[in-house]
């Protein structure tokens, strides 16, 4: 079994002290910023992809895809134990999860949040290595024609999930190329949109755009109205699960990870969408629907398990076709390009190693996270109450250094400061900034 | 109600878009165009351009025959947070101009301490604070740590 081979590859190279380490940072941080909320997985990993320099590829991509599945357990413990979502894929964990814990089981429901991601995670990754190798065989047949089919279904399909205005979604489609189209033109050198700065010969860096519209814009946006929050921290209580719960929660699971492995492959799609979708079908198939909203523990369950399923399959269009389907793999395909890795189908045959190994780690990470958020539950919903007003002007300066270390350059920490101001206009303006980040993919063949 | 403009949000993005399409035709027209079989470097951005307005111009269409959905809130524009907005965008500028004459830990501290200034509930002590430990911890971990080539002093204050 040739698969087997495979994963042996994979858990050899995941199971090297260095890359247990990075795991581990990459699942630490995520459910670290999954629990505080105003801090997402994107803008995250865009803060640490300068650090990511130094790595080698695998690591560094091992612990950036802990930092998002990571995020994915996080959210859910604020949401449960708060009512406050970390990370928006647990906004729908938030609205049965809270009221299991205003009802006294709070550890019920983070019990099966965790056991049902880590059930999910299991089988996603799975998929992924049965699924990924003979796709990207496929896609090594791939000419132009179908390179050009498949980017205009990405598009198509990210535009018509994209929330809002279609024609809005298209727009930031075309200002994310035109941005892109900045710097040397590929086949005449010519400079384009350089306004005659040497700097910008190279085009707009990257991380300063992901960095200005994700981290400075958001944190302006998180200060727009900044209530104090009120933590009441319930106490936890029992983890174990009863016979009874145990027997409502298999169902869920199971469809909440097919679910959301199918829908985290869909460009557009990943762990937003995979919750939304697992939770609205438990309703509809179960068969006291009148429980949903008041604390019915199959609407923890489904919906815990499509995210970080979802989370979990997104990999599979980043890693055999190197199309993102979500901003947060825009970014993962920025970090293999600044390795010097051509993300698309070659990654899966000529780099072996970092794709078995970014599979083996994956389930690693699981189990890894498990136990992080069960037994030491106490830890994070204390760091609950660090106030944001301490924590984002940090930010800020993570952001700063960050930028400015990519290419020692002044121009890309102004850039980041400019694109900060365009990704508040535009979340304000209800155009969603994700696609400006297309041109990652597109710039290159234009 | 019967207004001119149902959503004046929509027509602002429409006119903020036909402002930033003219802007990349007007840097594009420099470029030499080329032809359809032989695009020059100035082809390809004219092009967007041209889309980006014609969606422009959609959008604004919409704004004004269509009316608001019911999840749009208004623009606002007087409740943006406008000090938090300045003040974050000077931090980022000046740990910019700062980086190479002042150094990290001097650029480093200021632009903490100014983002911490646009928060309401703002105090000096933590403020300062949090400036401190940032350049303590950012000189560990990027000086120290990953030897990024750069001087906790710039020139401008003694250092190298």
């Amino acid at each position: 079994m040739e698969i087997f081979d495979n994963l042996a590859l994979g858990f050899s190279v995941a199971v090297t002290f260095q890359n247990i380490f990075y795991c581990f940072v990459g699942v630490l941080l995520g459910t670290l910023i999954g629990v505080l909320p105003g801090l997402g997985p994107v803008p995250t990993i865009a803060m640490l992809l300068p650090i990511t320099f130094g790595l080698p590829p695998v690591s560094a991509l091992i612990m950036l895809a802990g930092i998002y599945y990571g995020a994915q357990y996080g959210g859910s413990t604020t949401a449960i134990l708060i009512n406050l979502p970390g990370e928006s894929s647990s906004v729908v964990t938030a609205i049965d999860g809270y009221q299991m814990a205003r009802k006294g089981r709070a550890g019920a429901a983070l019990a099966t949040a965790a056991l049902g991601s880590f059930f999910a995670g299991t089988v996603a990754t799975f998929l992924l290595a049965v699924f990924a190798p003979p796709l990207a065989d496929l896609a090594l047949k791939f000419g132009p024609p179908e390179y050009f089919a498949l980017m205009v279904l990405g598009l198509v399909a990210s535009v018509a999930l994209a929330s809002g205005s279609v024609f809005k979604a298209l727009a930031m489609v075309v200002l994310g190329i035109l941005l892109g189209l900045s710097g040397q033109d590929v086949y005449t050198g010519t400079p384009r949109f350089t306004f005659d700065m040497l700097e910008l010969a190279d085009g707009i860096e990257f991380v300063a755009l992901a960095m200005g519209v994700f981290g400075i814009g958001e944190i302006v946006r998180n200060l727009e109205d900044e209530h104090t929050r009120t933590v009441m921290v319930r106490k936890v209580g029992g983890l174990l699960l009863s016979k009874d719960d145990i027997k409502r929660i298999i169902g869920p699971i199971l469809r909440g990870t097919f679910l959301g492995s199918f829908l985290g492959i869909l460009p557009g799609g990943g762990a937003i969408l995979s919750s939304f979708a697992a939770y609205s079908i438990e309703k509809r198939i179960s068969s006291r629907p009148q429980e949903f909203g008041k604390g019915a523990i199959e609407a923890v369950a489904a919906p815990e398990s499509a995210n970080n399923a979802g989370a979990q399959t997104s990999f599979i269009p980043m890693l055999t076709l190197g199309i993102p389907s979500n901003p947060v793999m825009a970014l993962m395909i920025g970090a293999l390009i600044i390795q010097g890795i051509v993300p698309g189908p070659n990654v899966v045959n000529e780099q072996p190693n970092l794709f078995w190994g970014i599979v083996a780690s994956m389930w690693i990470g699981n189990l890894m996270l498990v136990v992080l958020n069960l037994p030491l539950i106490g830890i994070w919903v204390r760091l609950l109450t660090v106030p944001y007003h301490i924590l984002f002007p940090l930010i800020v300066g993570f952001c700063c250094i960050g930028v400015y270390s990519v290419n020692n350059n002044a121009i890309d920490v102004y850039a980041m400061a400019l694109f900060g101001i365009v990704g508040y206009v535009l979340v304000k303006l209800d155009c969603e900034p994700a696609p400006l980040l297309w041109r990652s993919i597109c710039a290159a063949p234009c | 109600m019967t207004r001119l403009v149902k959503s004046p949000k929509d027509v602002a993005t429409g006119l903020l878009l036909i402002a930033l399409a003219a802007f990349f035709a007007w840097q594009a027209l420099d470029l030499p165009m080329g032809r359809a079989i032989r695009m020059g470097p100035g082809y390809f951005p004219m092009i967007l351009a041209g889309i980006l307005a014609v969606l422009g111009l959609i959008i604004v269409a919409t704004g004004i025959a269509l009316p608001m959905g019911d999840d749009e809130s208004p623009i606002a524009i007087a409740q943006w947070p406008w000090r938090a907005l300045a003040l974050v965008t000077l931090a980022v500028v000046i740990f910019g101009l700062g980086i190479r004459p002042l150094g990290l830990g001097p650029s480093m501290g200021i632009a903490v301490f100014l983002s911490a200034l646009a928060s309401q509930k703002f105090n000096l002590l933590t403020g300062l604070v949090s400036a401190v430990v940032m350049v303590a911890f950012s000189w560990a971990v990027f000086i120290k740590g990953l030897g990024l080539p750069l001087p906790l002093l710039g020139p401008w204050l003694g250092g190298y």
